[in-house]
């Protein structure tokens, strides 16, 4: 999984990392380390599924997921933790509705793509916006389900955290 | 069909939702703000994240009167780690002189409609998974994850998207020995642990009618592992009955007009209570439906009554059934977490837990305990039959646990015969 250096301004490729279907959120934030802090609780993210994947994902990278990703608890560092390590956005078929409420509101973008198999022997995508639409080397386009507009927004603005801190100051004018 | 005039067929979902968004009707699919009639967390998901947040932002709690707080994850406290996370609890409960604080007194999921706080026709929310217990009421009641409780606590407002209204339909009578626990595992088993899609799923049918207030509590609790928003049961006598025994009775008349409008459902799935058989999920999914006639020769090592899902009064009862005047096997740990202090307290005027202890138990702590796996969990390649709600990989103890679910019954009578065990042969 060579990256090449981006250019400014250049589409950003992102590394894939890939796992299977039900991706619990004990796997994602395992409850015997939910007293500590998000470093801990991140670097034993997925250890019973990837134990690589904590130790050597980058900035940027994005996981590919198949069905059923987050299902499982509220506990919302199974989305902090992904965040903390860096990874840009989730691709999976479909979620786990407590997860997918968590994620955006901690400035994780997650995409539905219903063609995710087309994705298991991509080492690399784009995320072309603003369809959301994801781009393979060979050029291929695989279509997104729509994300609204105020979950979109949330996730760019790094999350609810975030926005009610803005939302707030503006009020105190 | 409707005439042009008449007003929209809704179901009980959308006629909470209504209410709480201020419309006259909501149609699924859209996106609505609802205003906060209750907001639940506990010491895990709450003061220890909301705290920090609240300070960073210089924000207040919006309505102290409407915050719930219990203390049920970290307690007992068993080390450094937990110590500092419930005295944070505890430290900023009384900064805050928040009015409504359970601490060690239960699972908050049992503890709160215990105390009188969920009433038909309400929109709560609670800062964990297994929230949708509270739409046993008729109430609204979903989890949400720590960040959006802030939201909650902030503005006393959260948005919605409408979602469809799934009806599980159980005609008949569920037989002795099998009771909502087998409900659930089958419609999970059939479904897939994300099979609601999270729509919203409404109980109902004369089996569900003829169920008790807690085992209506159960259904509605594991529509979270049916991956539901929220699990509802409309409000009837037996509601009426036990919320009048709650403090507060009779300050909160129950709304009119909490029943799903015929033809209001998008999918409706029909089920026959009176074929149903006990049911149990293999490890590591509780989607893993399994015939219990295939695993009678599975020899375990614990039998764990626990959690807000299997360790209530009436599951504790279930089991006092099957272990009335019997020893557990040899070699055999049976341990009993009750789901509250009132439930403890119950059934050991009753005689229902020296039952339990004359056939061996040993009681625990009245707290998640194991099945939140924050601690307290069980050792390498134990072989577990448990009444709680998930049996994920790791989740209990380490990978090599094995961990079986089945009902407060099901434990029991395979607690009697050191292995995997149908109630009913006990029962018989």
């Amino acid at each position: 999984m060579n990256t090449t250096p981006q250019q400014p301004g250049a589409p950003v490729w992102h590394r894939t990392w890939h796992v299977g279907a039900d991706i619990d959120t004990d796997a994602l934030a395992p409850g015997a380390y939910m007293q500590h802090g998000i470093d801990t609780i991140a670097r034993h993210c997925l250890e019973n599924i990837m134990p690589n994947f904590a130790a050597e994902v980058r900035t940027g990278d994005v996981l590919v997921a198949g069905p059923n990703f987050g299902i499982g608890s509220s506990r919302e560092q199974a989305a902090s933790a992904l965040v903390h390590l860096g990874v840009a956005a989730v691709i999976a078929p479909s979620y786990g509705g407590l997860f997918f409420r968590n994620a955006f509101n901690l400035g994780l973008l997650l995409l539905t793509c219903p063609q995710v198999d087309l994705l298991r022997d991509q080492a690399r995508l784009r995320i072309e916006e603003p369809d959301l639409a994801l781009v393979l080397p060979d050029g291929a386009r695989l279509p997104c389900a729509p994300v609204p507009g105020f979950l979109l927004q949330m996730a760019r603005a790094g999350g609810l955290l975030k926005q009610l801190k803005l939302r707030l100051a503006a009020q105190r004018g | 069909m409707t005439s042009s005039h008449a007003p929209p067929a809704s179901s009980l979902a959308q006629k909470l939702i209504a209410r709480a968004s201020g419309r006259g009707h909501v149609t699924p699919g859209e996106i609505v703000n609802c205003r906060v009639d209750l907001a639940m967390f506990h010491d895990s998901s709450g003061p220890r994240r909301l705290k920090p947040m609240l300070e960073e932002l210089g924000a207040e709690i919006w309505d102290k009167s409407r915050v719930v707080l219990v203390m049920d994850h970290y307690v007992p406290e068993r080390d450094e780690e937990s110590r500092r996370i419930v005295r944070i609890a505890r430290d900023w409960a009384r900064e805050q002189a928040l009015p409504h604080v359970y601490d060690s007194q239960g699972i908050c999921h049992v503890v709160v409609p215990q105390g009188g706080h969920i009433r038909p026709g309400m929109f709560c929310v609670g800062g964990d998974s297994h929230s949708p217990t509270g739409g046993a009421f008729g109430a609204y009641m979903f989890g949400i994850g720590s960040t959006e409780m802030l939201g909650v606590v902030v503005t006393g407002a959260i948005w919605l998207r409408v979602p469809e209204t799934i009806a599980m339909h159980w005609s008949g009578g569920l037989r002795p020995g099998v009771c909502a626990k087998d409900m659930m595992l089958a419609m999970i088993a059939r479904f897939g642990m994300n099979g609601a899609d999270y729509q919203a799923v409404e109980f109902c049918g004369e089996a569900v009618r003829a169920l008790s207030m807690q085992e209506r509590m159960t259904l509605c609790n594991m529509s979270a592992e049916l991956g539901a928003q929220t699990g509802l049961v409309a409000p009837d006598a037996t509601t009426r009955d036990w919320l009048a025994q709650r403090p507060g009775a009779g300050l909160h008349p129950t709304p009119q007009d909490l029943l799903s409008d015929p033809g209001s459902a998008d999918v409706q799935h029909d089920f026959d209570a009176t074929t149903l058989s006990p049911q149990l999920a293999a490890p590591h999914s509780p989607a893993r439906g399994v015939a219990i006639a295939e695993h009678a020769d599975t020899r375990i090592d614990i039998a764990y009554i626990g959690a807000c899902t299997g360790a209530k009064l009436d599951d504790l009862r279930f089991a006092a059934r099957v272990l009335r005047g019997h020893k557990v096997a040899a070699g055999v740990q049976l341990m009993v977490a009750p789901a509250s202090l009132q439930d403890r307290a119950q059934a050991e005027s009753e005689g229902t837990m020296q039952v339990l202890l004359d056939a061996g138990a040993s009681v625990l702590p009245s707290s998640c305990g194991a099945c939140a796996g924050y601690g307290a969990s069980f050792g390498e390649s134990q072989t577990v039959i448990s009444s709680t709600a998930r049996n994920f990989k790791g989740r209990m103890g380490p990978a090599s646990t094995q961990v079986f679910l089945g009902s407060a019954y099901t434990v029991a009578a395979s607690a009697l015969r050191g292995r995997i065990t149908d109630p009913r042969e006990v029962l018989a």
